[in-house]
Order: C-alpha cells, then structure tokens, then sequence
C-alpha cells in the first residue's frame, strides 16, 4: 500500500522546529525525566516511542507547557522558550492532540474550534476558517455538527482541527491510532505525512512500531525517562528500535512476545499445532453458543441481527469489527452480560469476562483488591461475607499471575494498568470458568505487559477454556485466534484467520 | 501527586480549634457575653447528668435514625436530600393509627411500623419519579419536604387536629402507644436503644454481609457492579432509597410516640437537614454517626440553653454546624480522600441497560 510510503524529503538544515534537551523533570520522590532529549526537524513526522511510565507524555506535556521542568531547555525554531501554561505554547504555534478528547459534546464544531478563545463569538467566521483549513489541509469537518454526535475518528480531527485553528505548526499526538480502526488509522497516518510540511512537524507518540517505522522520518526512544535513541528511522531495524525501548539485558527474555509484536504488519502464521488438533477434533465440546439472536436497544436500534455462533471448549475464537459494529454487544451476551432481544443464547453461569474499559467495568478503583475479588459473583452472593477467605484468595491470585502491589488491601487505583489487567484476568479465570471472553485486553498496555496478558489467553486455551477474543488491533486478533467472527453492521458471519478476506469482511466488501 | 495525608487526630483538632475560634468570633462581634454563652452551652448539652440524657440523647435519637437512613441512600450513591420529609410522613403516620387502631400491647410496635412503611413510601415517590421519568431524586425528595411540610400543617388542623378543635396538633397519644422510659427520672426513651442497635446492624450489614457490598459497589462504581458483579444497580440504588426512607420515617415515629406524643406542625426543627451533616460528619460509618449524631444532639441541646440564659440566638449553633459540614468536606481532601463518586447510584437508578454496555 502506498498510503504507508515515505516521501522523498529533502532534509533540511535549518533550526530544529522543536527541540527539548536536557530536560529532568521530578514528581515528589519520582524520577520522570532525567537528560531527555528531542529535535524534531522540520517538514518532519517524529515518532516518539517507549513502554509505558517511560516518560513519552511527560516530555510532550512539557513541550506543550502543561508541565514545566526542574532543568533543562526548550526552543522552538532555534528560539529559546519557557512556557507557564499551553496557552503560551500555542502562542507559538504548538498544539497538542490528548489521547483522552477534550471536546464538549453539547457544542458545535465550531463552537469547540472557538472555545477558548478571546472576544466575540462570530459564528460564520469560525465556519468560513473550518472549512480554509478543510480546503488547505483536507480536513474535512462540518461547522455545523455538534461533537457529541461525531464518530470518534471525527472527534480526534476535530482536536487536530482546533489545534490547527491556532495556527500549529508543530503538532503532537499523543497515541493517536489508539481510539482508531485500522483504516481509520492508515487514513489518519497519512493526513499526518501529508500534512507535515515545510516548516511543520508532528511528533507521533506511539506503541505501535510498526506505524513509528513505516510512517516516520525520525524516531527518539525513551528508557526510563532517559534520551537512549535518536536516529532517522532509515538508519535503524526493529530489532534495535526494540532493543533500544526494553534495553538489551531484557531483550532476550521478551523476545518470544516480539514475533507477535514486531511483525504486525505481516499476516499470521500459518496453521499451529493447537490450531489444527482444534480442528481435528471431531465432535467439538461447544461451551458458548447462539442461535439467531438479535440485540436492539432501547431505542429500537438494532445493534446485532441474526447472530449465529458456537465456541468449543480449547479454542481461540477471534472477533474482528470496525468499533461500533455491534462487537460490543455480541462479546456481552457471550459473557452474559447482555439478554438477547430475540432468539436462543446458551452459555455457561461462569464466563470470565474482561471488557474493554476496565477503569469503569471491570474494577471499583478506590475499592481494595480483596473486595475488587469479591465483586465477581457479588450479584448472586449472599449472607456474611468471608472477608478472610476472600482475602486469601485475593492472595493468591495476586501470586499467581504475578500482580505487582503493595498488598491485597491495596486500592485498585494504585496498580499501574498492566497490573490492573493482570489482575482482573486473574479474578475472572479464578474458580474453573469454562469459557473466556476478552475485549481489547491488551489496550493501554506495554510490551512486557501485553504479553503477559497474551501469554494468560493461549495458557487458558490450553486449559480448555472456549476463549473470545477481540481486539481493535487486527493483527493480534488474527495472531491468536483459531478461527474469526467478522462484525459488520450487525451481522456476523464465521471466516478463516484470513487478513485479506477478514480485512475486506470487516469493511463489507464481501 | 498527593501529599502524605494528615493524621486524622491532627485533622480532628484542628477542625475543632477552628470552629471554636468562629464560635468565639461570631458571640464577639454580636456584642453579647462570651463566657457566659459558652458556659450556657456546654451547660446545656453537657453540664448535669440529666442535662445530658434529657436534653442531648434526646435529641440525638431522631438524629441518629435520620443520619442513618442518609448514610445508607449516599452509600449506595443516591442522595437522599428529603430525609426531612421521610421524617414528617413517618411521624404522621404513627400518629395516625396510634390514635385509630386500638390495638392493645401490639399498638406501639404497629404504629412504629407504619411510620417507617409510611417513610419508605414517601422516598419511593421521589425514587420512582427518577426512574421513570428522570426527576433528580435530589429535586423531588425537597420539593416532597415542603409537600410533607404543608401536609402536616393541614392534617393537624383537619382530619388530625385533636377532639377540641382549638389547638393545631393532634391528640395525645394512648399511654399504650408512648415508648417507654429508658433512664428512669429523665425524658430518654426506648427509641434511643432501637437507633444504637439499628446503627449497628447497619454498620454490620454494610461492611460484612453480601447486600451491604452490593450497595457500596454500585455507590462506588455501577457500571463495575453491573459488568464484573452482575449486581441489578438499578433495583440496588432503588432498595438503598427506599430502606433509607424508612429510617427517616422510623426518626419521626420514634420522636412522636417517644417525646411529643402528639403531632404538631414544628415537630422537627429540620432534623432530616441536620441529619444529612451528622452522616457526613461520620464519614458514612454508621458506627461513628452514633458519636456524631449525640454531638449534634449536644449542640443543639445546648443552643437551646444558650438562647434561654445567655439570650443569644440559637441559629448560631446552626452556623456552628454548617462550619463543621464544610470542614469536614474539605478535611476529605487534606486525607487524601475527596466525596467524588457519589453521584454513581444516581446514575444508576435511571441508567438504562443499554448504556450500562460499554459503548465509548
């Protein structure tokens, strides 16, 4: 695909666009930042890359004025600078895109564009500006729209769009693919190249090596807050970009997650043991299974029509969707979370279920661990709680899939994310569920997280649980599973691990 | 990143220090006799034995009934502003067939039930109206107050007002409804014990038993209870309502067949109000609202002396009151600990199920 091509750049020798050296930056006892460093070239894209707690935001935060460091020294077009607040920074041409939007939903895409701004608010002024930009840039938005109503891709250019309204020149984007489908991201990807001209620049911060090098010119690795790499990605491979984000020492002990990891981009491998003994298997231990069901919601909407499917016992069964494809819905009436409008859903009481949002649904984060254990099954508990069996418990799953924490009576919200998701796959697995559904269990995470996390789903395979899983990243759905559901407008329908045909099914084009 | 939280004993004197010097303050600047006043209060709530029991745990008893039933809604995330009125339709309630259904030694027990029923149905008003249309329970259970409020004004001048027809309250209750003594030679009565049980049998159900976890699970976060707990957040938080009503109903039972004996218009000086301080005071513990609510009891007990003796208005107490809601509000902060995330039952009493489903 050409979408992902590097245009031939000549490289400039001007003043860096953006550049933060030295910079150190403490929170209490934390070291955040300590000597990190970025230039960012102009008419450049920057990929800014690390695992999580590295301090790729942090470092952006402070470019952007919404931190300001202990040492350390910013300049901006060969300019020294000191802000105190963002407004200061967009004064000289830096916006910043947050991984969380901050829109309101209620208002218009103007009326966003126009917040905070000074003086009157002219309504076809703002508009007339919305759509020069939309003409300048092909970033196409209707004034009239109100943001709440925008799909999220939408949303996300909108926030490109109010940045670009105050004249960004350098443009951060803080783990833009995150909230993006697949095309959605190569769309976004490329408007970035595109866009990224002149005397502008974006710095992509991102997870996802495979969009640092095929889409960036520069690459800069954090390792614990520290500068360790700074190149043109032509100059470097994977395994060095990997290397350089883990640092060598650890390389060899992630090196069985990086196969999955690294090479995204190509399509699975071919059949695996499990993968054929799964299909060996004669008469299949169907454990989940659907007949013809429909989900509508409250408002009529049908978001699931038709849903014919049967999990067996020992298989990895992939869901592949553009979000909002009724995914959601299929994943909650396999875990029992959802009743089924119409037709005949037979699962299990117990189906380990690890949803998407886990800050919202899958934990009470100012609870303790013991009585986030207690939350599953607290539903149809009753009588005395058995703190101390709970406790114990607790304990032990906490050991098991080596959760890091201060203790069982340690709140929720204290455990990084990697954690948290370690240990809500521990409470869900405990007590012999027979099937396992997931949703985007690896978002948010970092490497050595993620496979864990990935590790945790192949060994509950292998215990003969029928897994679920779906993942917004069709490369992981298609690296895991046995077999795909395809989501599209609602209907689903069973395909090989494909990437082509999976890719075109989830588009609709057949 | 936070800093290390205060020792709450630190927390508990400064608070302290603080409204005493605002005590001080407002008595100064009204020109009237500090000493004096101060002494008319501690007098008052605490100065004699009987002081203490007829004048403090007196009037803890309807603010610890209240205080629990508050305690219970916010628990469960909803917030139960109308306490006031639970209080007044429970009093009513027993007053009503206290006076109407002789019915020997079952009398009391009846009548006490059908003010906390009476206080139940009264929350479920305001609880249905969320539910189905989407009122604030906050907005109705106020405006249900002043319905209570009015209803009571005009019951005890019509169908309830006492067989002379001169005085606006209703007769005196048969001695075979009054709740007996509790301390011989002093005004406390059994009602006192019923709230010290009922506060610990709270305190156990919601910190040891399956219901209470539900209830702090989808006050803490309904949309967890639903996913992971597969908890009915919405029949949790409407249950949480109507069990609080009943607490308040069951204040205004106790305060009718315990102290007045009758039913008048003032029956409460807004201990539903004061009540939803004494939880908060208590940080929703129901084992601490027992202390908060007899400290309360003692301010109020001794504003009362203060006005009598020391001619000083006892809305001073009400602002001393008001100080230690706010101070305690903000301690929750200087601990580290904010009140946020009271507003998750609320969600969920009218959350559609729909919505419950994660759907960014």
């Amino acid at each position: 695909m050409d979408v992902y091509q590097r245009a031939d750049r000549t490289v400039s020798d001007h003043a860096p666009a953006l550049a933060l050296r030295d910079i150190d930056k403490r929170f209490g006892a934390v070291r955040a930042l300590e000597q990190a460093s970025i230039t960012v070239r102009p008419g450049t894209v920057h990929a800014l890359v690390g695992e999580n707690g590295a301090g790729k935001s942090t470092l952006m935060r402070i470019a952007f004025g919404l931190l300001q460091p202990d040492t350390g020294a910013i300049e901006v077009r060969g300019a020294a600078c000191t802000f105190a607040n963002a407004a200061e920074a967009s004064a000289v041409g830096i916006g910043m895109v947050h991984q969380h939007f901050m829109l309101v939903p209620a208002l218009t895409v103007a009326e966003n564009v126009a917040l905070g701004g000074r003086g009157r608010f002219h309504a076809a002024a703002v508009a007339a500006r919305i759509r020069a930009i939309g003409a300048e840039t092909g970033l196409l938005l209707d004034p009239d729209a109100r943001a709440g109503s925008l799909p999220v891709s939408a949303q996300q250019r909108l926030e490109i769009l109010k940045a670009l309204a105050r004249d960004a020149r350098i443009l951060i984007l803080d783990e833009p693919t995150a909230v993006l489908a697949p095309a959605e991201s190569r769309h976004l990807l490329t408007w970035v190249r595109r866009w990224a001209i002149g005397e502008r620049a974006a710095v992509l911060i991102t997870h996802h090596l495979a969009d640092a090098l095929s889409m960036a010119d520069d690459v800069t690795v954090l390792r614990h807050g520290t500068t360790v790499l700074a190149r043109p990605v032509a100059s470097i491979d994977e395994r060095t970009l990997v290397a350089a984000m883990l640092g060598e020492r650890e390389l060899d002990a992630a090196a069985s997650s990086l196969t999955l990891l690294v090479d995204r981009a190509q399509p699975a491998p071919a059949a695996s043991p499990s993968r054929s003994a799964a299909a060996s298997v004669g008469v299949r231990d169907v454990v989940l299974s659907l007949r013809d069901v429909t989900v509508a919601d409250t408002g009529g909407v049908v978001r699931l029509s038709g849903a014919t499917c049967d999990i067996a016992a020992g298989e990895i069964v992939g869901v592949a969707a553009i979000e909002g494809s009724g995914q959601a819905e299929l994943l909650r009436l396999l875990a029992g979370r959802l009743a089924a409008t119409s037709g005949t859903v037979a699962i299990p009481a117990h189906v380990a279920f690890v949803p998407a949002d886990r800050e919202r649904d899958a934990l009470v984060l100012d609870f303790t661990l013991v009585e986030n254990t207690a939350l599953r099954g607290a539903g149809a508990a009753h009588g005395v709680m058995a703190w101390g069996a709970i406790a114990q418990r607790t304990a032990a799953a906490v050991e098991r899939l080596d959760v890091r924490t201060s203790g069982v009576q340690a709140t929720a919200r204290t455990l990084s994310g990697g954690n948290q998701q370690k240990f809500v796959l521990a409470r869900e697995l405990d007590g012999a569920p027979r099937a396992l559904v997931a949703e985007n269990p690896t978002r948010g995470l970092d490497i050595r997280a993620t496979a864990d996390v990935l590790g945790r789903i192949r060994t509950a395979r292998a215990a003969g649980l029928a897994v679920v899983v779906y993942s917004e990243d069709l490369d992981e759905v298609l690296a895991l599973a046995d077999r795909v559901l395809v989501v599209h407008q609602g209907r689903v329908r069973a395909m090989e691990p494909d990437r082509e045909a999976v890719g075109r099914a989830m588009l609709g084009a057949g | 990143m936070s800093r290390r939280p205060w020792h709450p004993l630190a927390v508990g004197a400064l608070i302290g220090a603080v409204t005493l010097l605002l005590l001080v303050g407002l008595l100064a600047t009204g020109g009237f006799d500090v000493g004096a006043a101060l002494s008319a209060l501690v007098r008052g709530a605490v100065g004699s034995p009987s002081a203490f029991v007829s004048g403090t745990l007196v009037r803890a008893t309807p603010l610890l009934l209240a205080g629990l039933a508050v305690a219970v809604a916010f628990e469960a995330g909803v917030l139960n502003i109308g306490a006031e009125g639970q209080l007044l339709a429970g009093a009513t309630a027993t007053t009503a067939v206290a006076l109407a259904l002789p019915l020997g030694a079952l009398t009391l027990p009846v009548a006490l039930a059908a003010g906390a029923l009476a206080g139940a149905a009264w929350a479920a008003v305001a609880a249905m109206l969320r539910q189905r249309f989407g009122v604030l329970e906050v907005i109705s259970a106020i405006m249900l107050n002043f319905v209570a409020q009015f209803a009571v004004a005009w019951l005890v001048r019509g169908p309830l007002q006492e067989s002379t027809h001169i005085y606006p309250q209703s007769s005196t209750l048969p001695l075979i409804a009054q709740l007996p003594v509790l301390v011989p030679g002093t005004r406390l009565h059994w009602g006192f014990a019923l709230a010290v049980v009922a506060a610990i049998a709270i305190w156990f159900v919601i910190r040891h038993t399956a219901t209470g976890f539900r209830l702090r699970t989808v006050g803490a976060n309904p949309f967890a209870a639903a996913s992971a707990g597969r908890i009915d957040a919405i029949r949790i938080a409407f249950g949480a309502f109507v069990v609080s009503g009943a607490l308040a109903g069951l204040a205004g039972a106790v305060e009718v067949s315990g102290v007045t004996y009758a039913l008048y218009e003032n029956l409460s000086p807004g201990y539903g109000y004061s009540a939803i301080a004494v939880a908060l005071l208590a940080r929703l513990d129901a084992r601490l609202i027992v202390a908060s609510a007899v400290l309360f009891g003692g301010l109020e007990a001794g504003g009362v002396a203060m006005q009598r003796d020391a001619a000083v208005p006892s809305v001073v107490v009400s602002v001393v009151e008001a100080t230690l809601i706010l101070m305690v509000l903000s301690a929750g902060r200087l601990r580290g600990r904010s009140w946020q995330g009271g507003d998750g039952g609320a969600a969920a009493i009218t959350a559609d199920p729909a919505t419950l489903v994660a759907s960014r």
